[in-house]
C-alpha cells in the first residue's frame, strides 16, 4: 500500500485528512454529547436557570421514585426479548421458505420484503386502523368466521403483542440477510449429508445451523440494540389508538393504554422535552446506553465478522 | 465479502431413474413438495400484502363507509387524494421531507466515501480502534445523546424549529453508512488501487477516479438507506421541528394529520399511502442496490 508516500508524517496527515469528516463528527456529535449527558445526570437543570450540582439525586429519583420507570423498563425489556426472538425465528423461517421457492421467486421475495419499506409512522397508523377493535378489517374478517377479535392496541394485554405483529410484518430486512446466508452454505455439505442419509432436520441441525450461526448472532444483537431504541411505533400506536386530538396544550397519557406501550426512549423524551427535567432524562439515556453498550461488547467478543479486514 | 446474487437457488439434479415405478414415486414426491412450499408461500404472501390492499380500499371510500367496517368501497372516491393534498401544510411537509432526505443523503455520501476508503484501504495505527468506534456509534440509540445536542442547537445556534440540526451532522460522516461502504470497499481488489498509484495517481485522485466508479453499487446502497432513513425519521423532526408546523416532515405530520381528522380513516389512509409511495416507487427502480445493501450489513466481511 505504501507505494508513493515514503514520508510517514505525510502519510499520517493524509490518513487524518481522509478521516477528518468522521473525526469531527465523532467528537462533536458523539463524544461531546455523551460526556455532557453524564454531566447533566448529576445536575438539576430545567433548561432555563443555570444547572446546579445535585450529586446522585437524579439517579436515586429515577430508580427509587419515578413512577413510570418500572413500567417503561419492563415494557422495553419485554419487547427486546419477545420481539427479537420472534423476529429471528420468523425471519429465518421466511429465509428458508424463500430459498425453497422456484416458481415466482421474484414475486414472493418482493411481497415479503415490501412491508419493511413502509415508513414506521405510516405502517403504524395503518395497523391501528386494520386492528381497530370496532370496525377494523381484521376483526371484521374474524367475526365473519365467528371469532370475536381482541381489542388489539386498545387493551393493555394485547397492545404489546400488536406491536410485535407490526414488527413481524416488516421482517423483510432479516429475511434478505438470512436468505443470503443460506445461499452461502456450501452445496457439497448438503450432498455429503444426503449420502449419509440425513433427513431435513438433521441437515438443518448439522449443516445449515453451524454455517449461519454468525448471522443469527448478528441479527440478535442488532435486533436488541434496535429494540432498545423502540420509540416511533410505540408512541404513534398509543397516540392514534387513544383517539385524542393532539393540538398544542393537549396532554396525552404516554403509553396508552395503561402505560402498556411506554418504552424507556419515550420516557427520555417526556422527561427531557415535556417535563424539562434534564437530569432525570439524562439518567434514563445512560441506562439505555449501558444496556446497548453491553450488548455491543458481546458482539465484538463473539467475532461476528464485523471487524474483518481484507487480509 | 460475498455479494450474493439474489436468484432463486436451484437444487442439484438428482441422478434418479428416469423410468419405472421408482421414478414415478420420486416425481410425485417432488410435485407434492412443490405444492406444499408454494401454498405456504402464497398464504404468507397474502398476509403480507393484504394490509396494503385494505389501506388502499379504505382510502377511496366515503367518510361514512370508512367507519362502517366494510371491506369493499361502495363507490370510488378518488377525490380523497385531492383533498389530502389540499390539506393545509401537506405540501410543505413534502418539501421539508424532500429537503431533509435529499440534502441528508448528499451530505452523507460525500462525507462517508473518504472515511470508508481510509478505513478499508489505508494501514495505520488505530485502524481497528477507529472501526470499533464507528460500530459503537452505529449501535448507540439516538436518545442517549439527544438532550445535550438539542441544548446546543437550540441555545447556541438558535436552530430549533428547523431541520438543520438533523441535516448538518450528516456532513460529518454517518456511522452506519461508513460501516456499510467500508464493507463494500473491502471487496475491491487492492491491485486496482496499486496500479493507479503506479500510474502516478495520488490517493485522492485514486479514490475519485478508480474507487468511486467501482463502488457505485455500494454508494447507491448507502444513498438509498440514508434517503429512506431521513424520509422515515420521526424522532428527529419531533425533537427539532415539533414547535414549528412549517418545518414538519411527512412522517411527523402524518400522525398529527390523523389526530386532527380523528374520524376520517379514509383520508388518513390516503395520506398514509402517499407517505409510503415515494419509498416504494424508489424501491422498484433500485431494488438490486437496496437488497445488496441489506445483504452487506449482515453477511460477514
Amino acid at each position: 500500500m505504501a507505494l508513493q508516500l515514503s514520508n510517514p508524517a505525510r502519510r499520517r496527515l493524509r490518513t487524518l485528512g481522509f478521516l477528518s469528516p468522521w473525526l469531527v463528527g465523532f467528537s462533536v456529535f458523539f463524544a461531546y454529547p455523551l460526556i455532557a449527558t453524564v454531566y447533566f445526570s448529576f445536575m438539576h437543570y430545567n433548561q432555563i436557570k443555570e444547572p446546579t450540582f445535585v450529586g446522585l439525586r437524579n439517579w436515586r429519583y429515577v430508580f427509587e421514585q419515578m413512577p413510570l420507570f418500572g413500567p417503561a423498563l419492563w415494557n422495553t425489556l419485554w419487547l427486546v426479548v419477545i420481539m427479537v426472538a420472534l423476529r429471528v425465528v420468523f425471519g429465518l423461517s421466511l429465509g428458508l421458505l424463500i430459498t425453497k421457492i422456484k416458481t415466482g421467486a421474484g414475486f414472493f421475495r418482493t411481497a415479503f420484503y415490501l412491508p419493511y419499506l413502509a415508513p414506521p409512522v405510516a405502517a403504524t397508523v395503518a395497523f391501528v386502523f386494520l386492528l381497530n377493535p370496532g370496525t377494523g378489517p381484521v376483526n371484521e374478517i374474524l367475526s365473519s368466521i365467528g371469532i370475536t377479535g381482541p381489542n388489539w392496541f386498545n387493551d393493555p394485554d394485547t397492545a404489546k403483542p400488536s406491536l410485535v405483529l407490526l414488527s413481524l410484518w416488516g421482517i423483510g430486512d432479516l429475511m434478505v440477510i438470512f436468505m443470503a446466508a443460506l445461499l452461502d452454505v456450501p452445496k457439497e455439505q448438503y450432498e455429503a449429508a444426503d449420502l449419509d442419509g440425513a433427513g431435513p432436520f438433521a441437515k438443518f441441525r448439522y449443516v445449515t445451523w453451524p454455517a449461519i450461526t454468525p448471522i443469527v448472532m448478528f441479527a440478535v444483537v442488532t435486533g436488541v440494540v434496535q429494540t432498545m431504541q423502540y420509540y416511533t411505533q410505540a408512541l404513534v400506536a398509543g397516540k392514534v389508538a387513544s383517539g385524542v386530538n393532539i393540538g398544542p396544550g393537549s396532554v396525552i397519557q404516554p403509553g396508552y393504554p395503561d402505560h402498556s406501550t411506554l418504552t424507556v426512549p419515550q420516557l427520555v423524551y417526556q422527561m427531557g422535552f415535556q417535563n424539562f427535567n434534564t437530569g432525570a432524562a439524562c439518567v434514563l439515556s445512560l441506562v439505555l446506553f449501558a444496556i446497548a453498550m453491553a450488548v455491543t461488547m458481546l458482539l465484538m467478543r463473539k467475532r461476528s465478522g464485523l471487524l474483518a479486514a481484507e487480509d | 465479502m460475498t455479494t450474493t446474487t439474489l436468484t432463486a437457488p436451484t437444487t442439484p439434479e438428482r441422478t434418479a431413474p428416469t423410468r419405472g415405478p421408482a421414478a414415478a414415486r420420486a416425481r410425485r414426491k417432488r410435485i407434492l413438495h412443490w405444492i406444499a412450499v408454494h401454498s405456504v408461500a402464497i398464504a404468507v404472501a397474502l398476509l403480507f400484502v393484504l394490509p396494503f390492499v385494505f389501506v388502499f380500499l379504505t382510502s377511496v371510500m366515503s367518510d361514512s363507509q370508512a367507519m362502517s367496517g366494510d371491506l369493499w368501497p361502495n363507490s370510488w372516491h378518488w377525490s380523497n387524494y385531492k383533498e389530502v393534498f389540499e390539506t393545509p401544510g401537506f405540501l410543505d411537509w413534502w418539501r421539508n421531507s424532500l429537503m431533509y432526505a435529499g440534502l441528508g443523503t448528499l451530505f452523507t455520501v460525500c462525507s462517508a466515501i473518504p472515511v470508508a476508503y481510509a478505513l478499508a484501504k489505508f494501514r495505520f495505527r488505530g485502524r481497528r480502534t477507529a472501526m470499533l468506534l464507528v460500530i459503537s456509534t452505529m449501535m448507540l440509540p439516538p436518545q442517549v445523546i439527544v438532550i445535550p445536542m438539542y441544548l446546543v442547537w437550540a441555545q447556541q445556534f438558535h436552530l430549533s424549529g428547523t431541520l438543520w440540526p438533523l441535516i448538518i451532522p450528516m456532513a460529518f460522516g454517518d456511522a452506519y453508512s461508513i460501516f456499510l461502504l467500508r464493507q463494500f470497499l473491502l471487496t475491491i481488489p487492492k491491485e486496482y488501487i496499486e496500479s493507479a498509484k503506479v500510474d502516478g495517481c495520488g490517493e485522492f485522485r485514486t479514490m475519485v477516479k478508480i474507487v468511486v466508479p467501482m463502488a457505485k453499487p455500494g454508494i447507491a446502497a448507502i444513498a438509498l438507506f440514508q434517503f429512506f432513513y431521513c424520509w422515515n425519521d420521526y424522532f428527529g423532526p419531533q425533537i427539532y421541528a415539533a414547535q414549528n408546523p412549517g418545518a414538519w416532515t411527512l412522517s411527523y405530520g402524518l400522525e398529527s394529520f390523523k389526530s386532527a381528522h380523528s374520524v376520517n380513516w379514509n383520508m388518513t389512509m390516503a395520506a398514509t399511502l402517499l407517505v409510503m409511495a415515494p419509498v416504494i416507487i424508489i424501491f422498484f427502480f433500485a431494488q438490486k442496490a437496496f437488497v445488496e445493501g441489506v445483504t452487506l450489513t449482515g453477511v460477514k466481511g
